[in-house]
């Protein structure tokens, strides 16, 4: 199979030995889980218990909220103990249920149905999907169910899964793909299966061998499966990047990938698919990466949603004197923390303390227009220019120049000798473009 | 577990460690030695000359600038490039008022570093040029005993300098004037009468493939230059050779090396895309031509990058990069 690639890109330290040769292990349950209602792309979930609840493992603590929403569950059983407004790991407040989790309890789920998935009509494995809460476990968090049925006007020809993990640093693909890549398989299957496609490419970067060999090791003999060892850049797990560097097509500015016929889904998530349909659990739990030079004692956990940072970080036996930093996500897109009481969510691919020698400096000096940001823009915009243009707040002049197709990804801050936030100042021109037009909007209305 | 003091940034929490004072020190680091090959030439009139246009740079700068932007090394590069086009010979005091006149005018009313239209350092040699036109064209022959002063070097400000050196013109001025064309070899070497810094063209052009091959410098437009004076400089070398001189005399005659390798590659005041640079390389290569063979001056390649300066905002917007999804691609199936 034809490896595309995408240009432009850039090539962080990856620091992944610190973890990607640990097995993962489980972490213990903590005193307390701390169950925000939003944790997905789309509406929060409706809450569905009330204070002095008792509920085992895997009840639902909140429900979908109509089709772009799923429901939450308890990851472990015990007391509700309060509803209220909790520290995020987004940076604001949310919803949150708290759980003061049972002593002693053995957390085994009450009996459950397990569907027969080979039976299964497509809206019935979409509605399976939905009800175990099952998202994107890429760090997005979009909800898996609604990719499972795509719009009926396009024609899906190749299903893609992530296995790219480009973020420096996260290795929970790469560990889910070495340890379980049967169930990666399973997974696989029944996604080919529901969206009707007869072809499938997991893309693995080349630094990952032992994924790409165990994931050849357990592919099963009947399906169309490529495994596609990817060039070491970041971000070629970026969706668009992904779809350009396997098919060579590339998603039209704006829209979605299955107008190319393509359809991405994360390694992880495929596994979580498999779960609901090998236990019927729903998804109450997931791999974190926990790792950074400011961590005494890295590691790859199965970590209950919910977990606080806090109680994670203590498990790993806590932060260096140097630590700086705490990050939930990667490096490179992640979100840092003020907060240490945030639980872990569905997203949180990994949680990374940063040394305070590898945090960006804190003197920013003038663009000098070196170019650097083009040549490491992987969608092709002017970041320089656009910072100019962010600077004086002209936001509609950002648009002309395509600051929607912006992913974010900090391709351009980073290379920046002068360290000017330039994904911020894209972040926030973007929130500010968008209160313009809903002003306008209104005023048009009014 | 205790409590960490965290810092709280926005994405990317990563940086590569290049920063802005690493590629300006970087930059006037590489220009070493073309220094050591200028006093090689002309020995110590060289280093006093570049000095005082360095010092006069770096001066105005610590005054007129913001503050702690004497760190970002840019004013250096500006004093140093300054003080490499100017004839050796030259008295100090003018050249640190062309230092004085560069930052002041070319950079700090602009509002400093990033902000300026037109290269500093050659906005100072445009000042000292309309200013002191005889001064600025009065070239020492090279050789000669190490410490001979090249010219009045400690005339007194605003005094005509007493002009008993021994000098001859440059290749370019040799060509223009007296249809008396110069060996290339003296030409790459730089064995010929010139301005401080822009004879030896070999060593410039190995400080300035050091500087690409480091990611400092972008070769697009040095390469566009050379490239176009070579062919333009041949083509009407063919016409009329009578008038104009070939095209590898060109390239490595004058100060077209140093401003190609160290002034159309500032990136503040050259286009941003790549494109841009390609589109400016030819145009200032087009006009250095045209100056050279039509013009009333032997040289041109200061007024050319100066004229091109002027239209990179307007081959930023023509060049903006085509954004990914926004062209149709046939199907790759």
């Amino acid at each position: 199979m034809a490896f595309f690639g995408f240009a432009h890109g850039v090539h962080p330290p990856e620091e992944k030995e610190l973890t990607s040769a640990l097995p993962i292990r489980r972490m213990p349950y903590p005193d307390e889980l701390v169950l925000p209602l939003r944790q997905h792309a789309g509406k929060e979930a409706k809450l569905c218990v009330k204070v002095g609840d008792h509920v085992e493992r895997g009840d639902p603590v909140g429900l979908a909220d109509g089709y772009m929403s799923v429901p939450i569950h308890a990851s472990a059983a015990g007391t509700v103990t309060a509803i209220d407004w909790w520290p995020h790991p987004d940076g604001t407040m949310a919803q949150s249920v708290h759980i003061k989790v049972e002593k002693y309890a053995l957390q085994v789920p009450r009996p459950r149905l397990v569907p027969r998935w080979e039976g299964l009509t497509v809206e019935q494995v979409v509605k399976a999907v939905q009800d175990a809460g099952v998202v994107g476990l890429g760090g997005a968090a979009f909800p898996t169910h609604i990719k499972l049925a795509p719009p009926k006007d396009y024609t899906v020809h190749t299903l893609i899964v992530n296995g790219a993990e480009c973020e420096p640093y996260l290795t929970s693909d790469h560990r889910t793909m070495v340890e379980y890549p049967e169930r990666v398989h399973f997974g696989l299957r029944v996604m080919m299966q529901t969206l009707g496609v007869s072809k499938a490419v997991i893309g693995v970067e080349r630094n990952k061998p032992d994924a790409i060999a165990a994931l050849e090791r357990t592919k099963p003999a009947d399906l169309d499966v490529t495994i596609l060892p990817l060039t070491v850049k970041y971000p070629q797990g970026a969706e668009k990047m992904l779809i350009k560097s396997v098919t060579g097509l590339e998603v039209p500015s704006g829209k979605l990938p299955v107008t190319v016929g393509v359809v991405v889904q994360n390694v992880g998530s495929l596994a979580a698919v498999a779960e609901v349909f090998d236990t019927g659990l729903p998804l109450l739990e997931r791999i974190v990466t926990v790792t950074g030079h400011g961590l005494r004692r890295p590691a790859n956990l199965i970590v209950p949603v919910g977990t606080k940072l806090r109680d994670l970080l203590a498990h790993c036996d806590g932060v260096t004197p140097d630590a700086a930093e705490v990050i939930i996500g990667g490096p490179m897109m992640g979100l840092a923390q003020s907060n240490l009481d945030a639980p872990v969510i569905k997203g949180t691919t990994g949680v990374v303390v940063l040394a305070a020698h590898e945090t960006r400096g804190e003197i920013v000096y003038p663009c000098i227009h070196c170019g650097r940001c083009l040549d490491a823009c992987p969608v092709f915009l002017n970041p320089s220019w656009l910072g100019d243009l962010a600077r004086v707040k002209r936001y509609a002049d950002m648009a002309d120049y395509h600051l929607a197709d912006c992913m974010l990804c900090g391709s351009c801050a980073y290379v920046c000798p002068s360290n000017i936030p330039l994904s911020q100042l894209f972040q926030a021109s973007k929130v500010a473009l968008r209160r313009t037009l809903q002003a306008a909007q209104q005023a048009g209305a009014a | 577990m205790n409590a960490p003091r965290l810092i709280v940034t926005a994405s990317p929490h990563v940086k590569d460690d290049d920063s802005t004072p690493r590629i300006m020190w970087t930059v006037a680091a590489s220009l070493v030695p073309v220094i050591a090959a200028s006093m090689f030439f002309f020995g110590i009139s060289s280093l006093l000359v570049i000095l005082a246009a360095t010092l006069g740079a770096l001066l105005t700068e610590r005054f007129l600038g913001r503050p702690r932007s004497l760190r970002d090394g840019s004013a250096m590069i500006t004093g140093l490039l300054l003080g490499l086009s100017l004839p050796p010979g030259i008295p100090l005091w003018m050249a640190a008022l062309g230092g004085f006149f560069g930052i002041a005018f070319g950079k700090a009313i602009w509002g400093g570093l990033g902000q300026n239209g037109f290269n500093p350092a050659l906005i100072g040699r445009a000042f000292l040029q309309t200013a002191f036109p005889v001064a600025i064209t009065t070239w020492p022959t090279p050789g000669g005993d190490f410490f001979a002063l090249k010219g009045d070097l400690f005339a007194f400000p605003f005094m005509s300098p007493s002009a008993d050196v021994v000098t001859s013109a440059t290749p370019l001025g040799l060509f223009k004037f007296e249809q008396q064309l110069t060996p290339i070899v003296d030409l790459v070497l730089g064995t010929t009468g010139g301005s401080v810094g822009e004879t030896s063209a070999i060593v410039i052009l190995l400080c300035g493939a050091f500087l690409a091959w480091k990611g400092y410098l972008n070769w697009r437009s040095p390469v566009s230059i050379i490239l176009t004076v070579l062919v333009l400089g041949q083509l009407l070398h063919f016409i009329n050779p009578a008038r104009a001189a070939g095209g590898l005399f060109h390239v490595f005659s004058g100060g077209l090396m140093l401003g190609a390798v160290y002034m159309a590659t500032d990136m503040v005041t050259v286009p941003t895309t790549n494109n841009g640079r390609w589109l400016f390389g030819v145009c200032v290569g087009a006009i250095v031509v045209i100056i050279r063979v039509y013009g009333g001056l032997p040289e041109g390649v200061m007024y050319a990058i100066l004229i091109m300066n002027a239209f990179t905002p307007l081959i930023n917007r023509a060049t903006q990069p085509t954004v990914f999804g926004t062209v149709k691609l046939k199907e790759a199936k």
